[in-house]
């Protein structure tokens, strides 16, 4: 052996063969490196990817909670409807993009291709609607109102229907209970949005891809109540998606219960009534401008004088809630939004402005005597009164010589506010305010929640305008381009104010001063700030933000959480005053008050019955109507654009909705068993052991026949002169 | 080591019965390399495990038949020993003799592979049906006659005492030999397999002790193909991303990079001890594709963690290095050359494997030897594992 040649190992071999074991120790470190490195230092990272690798979430919306009314009467519930449903992404994946299996479900459905076609696309700035608004991942609804027979169809036949599903779904539904659509009050649902979706990820209350959201009304106030938890499962599922296991699952919570304070019934009459009292005026011809009234617009307020909890709120034009449900058509779609039907989504109660009128003069008077004036004082009511050359007369020129503050609420006398405004214009220095300018009438103004939102539980609530010293000058500014640019002197009417805006339109000027005094120019309010403000001269001062929701009950039903009445302030007077003005209001409806003609044979003795009326002027269009009342309990306000004058429109609604409410015929006659309302309802609808709440039926509103309508013989005043229509 | 005075030469030893001849202090039994073989066993063994526990939900690969990969591992297993002990029993010296013979079956067999006969599986087109359900990869085999047939020639004039190293008309007609199968195995294409190749011929080179210039000049043309075949654009963007994407698995989400993306989070979740045999949910959820053959290493790192995926490596480790002693302590060229082959194509083959579960190295579809589920592979490393016995065992020729 030992003689035996090594030929096999040479020296360069040999090196070699090291040099090869080194690299072969280094490899398999490099490997054990790198193994330590991704299980040990990084296994965290990849045990957290591996548990989201195998989990599949599958979601059960939550059923939205239903709206109620004060008696738990359902304005808005669920029904179990059969949801016909295209996934996008199924589509997308085929060749021609869907479109043959969408044809197919046409016919099925019978719709065109068409209509399919735009349900299920998707929405973006180039898009008109109808178009998908949702996540793209989610099914998209193409139908809610599939018949038994076409879901069978459907489902009978995957093969022909890739994508498509046909499910029993929980959809939203406003019953309307005895015709009460409180559409613009209670909103509507539409699907949630990615925005929306990435916006709550990490809030307490996240969205889903599926989820309804609340878009108006108190559909979107109490949205996060209302919406409930989604009950989502955990799956444990392989590559194929195949499941291996639960892993962990999240009941979900139904939605809550939301009771509002709307009485179906009363909102029913102030539907109608509204709506009738817009027909009605509408067939009579405008002395102003002799056409016929366009009544295009209007709004009733009815609210717990001593709560701010509102009982009835309507809009007009409205529209039925319903056609949002499954995804709004094109046609409902462009209804809602255009010009042609004045914007129906409008709820003109808390978001229609104009000037108040006359019913703006229980801020005057409240005014005038923060600034001095007795209210008790004797004031010059003549029939006209004159300012730099320039006369404005009374309504109707009449002239009511010396009278109190009370007796001006009473007749409406334009003139004693003129003076009062004057005056106190001239004391605040005019033209070149003072330091300390008191400004009483703006100051009271805005004290008295006019200029800025009230607080009602319902979003896009706008402010009115209070137009004072700083919102003059800082109209001028953003204007006087445009007015310089437009005006003319001695042009046109128009070119001529616009001069003279240009001019000297930063200026508070005598005139703005005397017209703001009887609630006319640039003052804008809305009806639900109107009905705040009366509310409180009636319950002691108090102004409350008012609410529609009363209470959100667990959907199991024992937990309640009542919505307390919250006040936002007090008006700016004593309990004296107050007194006067209730005093003086109470007049309006007796016998020589603009309102007393409409309140003939109302038992002003059993429940009091306050008004003011208004009929206020705007540039170009026809006067707008205004009626601000209020009993012990209740502060109805109503207001009809383009309507006329206040008791003259609105009278006979606002009455007929009293008499409802109060159970009393045009005599004043009483029958306990047609009131709906008598007194506010105080106790909450009786939740049953199982968590269901108690509804009582609701009658539909039958209004009162013209016989019961005709003016009471004998009871009340006289015939109702004109001039005190105001 | 080998010295006179240790053992006797057997040659001249009085016949003696099979037993005691198994027995005795100079006996196969005795003189094989046993971590080698325990290593190579303990892998198989393991790696019949990792299969199964891949395989056991796999219903559209196991027929039904949980059991149906634990019991072929199993059975490759066997078979991959019988062939072991056939290799030492004849000899690599025997087989030396046999090598052309060898060499010419392979080219047949692979050439088949690109008529009829072939079949195409998994994307390559590098297997013959035999029929009842079992197939081969003529490419395996040929990684032992490259080894075989280069070291035969290599080392012919060196190990006859003729020249120190091997000139360069023997590597030259060494390279041929190599290449004519290779070229056959790019056609299927199987371009794993060449690469394996590739690195076999230059441990085969360097082993042997021809000069520096060929093993540079090998490595620098290789790198320059690679360099010319990128910078003419002959591979399409996809390609190129699918060969990056081990490190960047977004460049390919759901093809190659989806693999490697689940592979490393499968060996990442599995921490130091791992989730438990069968436990693994990227296991069981068949998250990783091809998780009994190219990714079996996944299988390993999650399911039994740092320490079992570590157990691997180590087990790899060793019989690298013995086969790296038995390659120096050889006094045969041949033996030496042989080792070396089989070394390099070990060791490439399980880092390329490993790394590109662990995201280090480009996806390619290499088996882990002895781990990975695959008959032509295992009887390939074992035949191997043969070889290195036989010249652990086999005393050099006489002079």
């Amino acid at each position: 052996m030992t003689n035996t040649p090594e030929t096999g190992r040479t020296s360069r071999v040999q090196i070699r063969l090291v040099i090869v074991q080194v690299l072969i120790c280094s490899m398999l470190a490099t490997l054990g490196g790198r193994l330590w490195y991704i299980q040990i230092r990084n296994g965290d990272e990849y045990s957290y990817e591996a548990r989201h690798n195998h989990v599949q979430r599958v979601v059960q919306p939550a059923v939205r909670g239903p709206i109620l009314d004060a008696r738990g009467v359902a304005l808005a519930d669920n029904e179990t409807r059969l949801v016909v449903s295209a996934s996008r992404t199924a589509l997308m994946k085929m060749k021609d993009k869907g479109k043959g299996v969408l044809t197919r479900l046409a016919d099925v459905l019978d719709m065109t291709p068409k209509e399919v076609m735009e349900k299920v696309r998707i929405c973006d700035s180039e898009t008109p609607a109808p178009c998908w608004n949702g996540s793209p991942y989610q099914p998209i609804p193409v139908t809610s109102e599939a018949t038994t027979q076409q879901a069978l169809q459907i489902r009978e036949r995957p093969e022909e229907f890739p994508g498509i599903t046909a499910e029993p779904t929980a959809v939203r539904r406003y019953p309307a209970p005895g015709g009460a659509r409180t559409a613009q009050v209670l909103g509507y649902l539409s699907p949630v949005t990615d925005e929306e979706i990435q916006k709550a990820k990490n809030t307490d209350s996240p969205h889903l891809r599926s989820d309804q959201v609340g878009r108006s009304g108190i559909e979107r106030t109490y949205d996060r109540e209302l919406r409930g938890k989604a009950a989502v499962t955990s799956y444990e599922v392989d590559n194929l998606g195949r499941v291996m296991g639960q892993t962990r699952s999240d009941p979900g919570v139904p939605g809550s219960t939301l009771v509002t304070s709307i009485d179906a019934r009363v909102q029913a009459v102030a539907e109608f009534e509204l709506q009738q009292a817009m027909k009605t005026v509408r067939q009579e011809t405008d002395k102003i401008t002799g056409r016929k009234y366009e009544a295009d617009a209007g709004a009733v307020v009815v609210m717990e004088s001593k709560t701010g909890r509102i009982v009835a709120m309507a809009s007009q034009p409205d529209y039925d809630p319903n056609a949002w449900v499954g995804g709004i058509s094109a046609k409902d779609y462009a209804r809602l939004t255009s010009k042609n039907s004045n914007y129906p989504l409008l709820n003109r109660a808390i978001q229609g402005q104009a000037p108040a009128g006359s019913i703006f003069k229980v801020v005057s008077a409240s005014a005038a005597v923060r600034a001095g004036y007795p209210f008790d004082s004797r004031y010059n009511c003549s029939s006209s009164y004159s300012l730099g050359g320039r006369s404005f007369a009374n309504f109707e020129s009449k002239g009511h010589g010396p009278i109190t503050l009370g007796e001006a609420l009473k007749f409406s006398c334009n003139t004693v506010f003129y003076a009062l405004g004057h005056k106190e214009w001239q004391r605040d220095g005019g033209l070149t305010p003072k330091k300390d300018a008191h400004d009483w009438f703006y100051r009271t103004a805005r004290e008295f929640g006019l200029g800025s939102e009230t607080g009602v539980d319902l979003p896009n609530e706008v402010t009115g305008r209070i137009p004072d010293r700083q919102w003059k000058k800082s109209f001028w500014k953003a204007n006087k381009d445009a007015w310089c640019k437009q005006g003319k002197k001695g042009g046109t009417y128009v070119e001529q104010i616009a001069y003279e805006s240009c001019l000297e339109g930063n200026q508070l000027k005598a005139f703005d001063s005397i017209n703001f005094a009887i609630g006319q120019g640039d003052v804008l309010v809305t009806p639900i700030q109107m009905a705040t403000a009366y509310a409180a001269i009636s319950n002691g001062g108090t102004l409350y933000n008012p609410t529609v929701g009363k209470a959100v009950i667990s959907p199991d039903g024992k937990r309640t959480d009542v919505i307390q009445p919250t006040p936002h302030g007090r008006l700016p007077v004593d309990a004296e005053t107050l007194k006067d003005l209730d005093k003086g209001l109470r007049m309006v409806v007796e016998p020589g008050g603009t309102a007393a003609w409409r309140f003939g044979g109302w038992p002003q003795d059993k429940i009091p019955m306050r008004a003011k009326t208004g009929t206020a002027q705007v540039y170009g269009k026809q006067t707008t109507s205004w009626l601000a009342t209020y009993t012990d309990d209740f502060t109805i306000v109503m207001t009809i654009s383009q309507g006329g004058t206040g008791s003259g429109a609105s009278g006979p609604a606002v009455r007929n909705i009293y008499n409802a409410m109060y159970g009393l015929d045009m005599e004043g006659g009483f029958d306990p068993a047609r009131a709906l309302l008598p007194k506010p309802q105080t106790k909450l609808p009786a939740v049953r052991p199982d968590g269901t709440i108690e509804a009582p039926e609701v009658k539909p509103y039958v209004p009162p026949s013209p016989e019961d309508l005709a003016p009471p013989a004998l009871a009340g005043p006289p015939a109702p002169p004109p001039s005190w229509q105001d | 080591m080998q010295t006179a005075n240790k053992f006797s030469v057997s040659r001249y030893a009085p016949e003696r019965g099979a037993m005691a001849k198994l027995t005795s202090r100079d006996s196969v039994l005795r003189r094989l390399d046993w971590p080698i073989l325990l290593s190579a066993l303990a892998l198989s063994l393991l790696g019949t495990l990792l299969v199964w526990s891949a395989t056991r939900n796999r219903t559209q690969l196991n027929q039904g038949d949980p059991y149906y990969f634990l019991v072929r591992h199993a059975m490759n297993t066997g078979i991959g020993l019988v062939l072991m002990i056939g290799t030492i029993w004849l000899g690599h010296r025997t087989l030396r003799g046999a090598v052309p013979v060898l060499y010419g079956i392979s080219l047949v067999l692979i050439i088949a592979v690109l008529t009829p006969l072939g079949a195409t599986i998994n994307g390559a087109h590098a297997w013959i049906v035999i029929g009842g359900g079992f197939s081969l990869q003529p490419s395996e085999f040929v990684k032992i006659t490259i080894i075989l047939v280069m070291a035969m020639l290599l080392a012919a004039r060196v190990d006859a005492g003729d020249i120190a190293h091997p000139d360069h008309r023997t590597v030259v007609k060494a390279l041929l030999l190599a290449a004519a199968p290779m070229g056959i195995i790019m056609l299927m294409p199987d371009l794993g397999s060449v690469m394996v190749m590739v690195v076999i011929v230059l441990g085969v080179l360097l082993a042997s002790g021809a000069s520096n210039r060929w093993v540079f000049g090998l490595l620098g043309s290789g790198v320059a193909g690679a360099v010319l075949v990128w910078q003419l654009g002959i591979l399409d963007e996809y390609q190129i991303n699918r060969f990056a994407a081990f490190a960047n698995p977004e460049l390919d989400p759901a093809g190659v990079g989806y693999n490697t993306n689940q592979a490393r989070i499968a060996i990442g979740s599995g921490g130091l001890t791992g989730s438990g045999l069968f436990k693994g949910s990227q296991t069981t959820g068949q998250f990783v594709p091809e998780q009994q053959t190219d990714f079996v290493f996944t299988v390993a790192g999650e399911e039994l963690g740092f320490i079992g995926a570590g157990l691997i490596l180590v087990l790899l480790g060793v019989i690298l290095w013995r086969a790296c002693v038995i390659a120096r302590e050889t006094t045969e060229l041949y033996g030496t050359i042989v080792c070396a082959g089989i070394i390099a194509w070990f060791a490439f083959q399980s880092f390329e494997n490993i790394g590109m579960t662990l995201g280090i190295m480009p996806v390619a579809g290499l088996p882990l030897p002895f781990v990975s589920y695959g008959g032509s592979s295992m009887f390939a490393v074992w035949v191997a594992i043969g070889l290195l016995q036989s010249i652990k065992v086999q005393r050099p020729m006489s002079a």
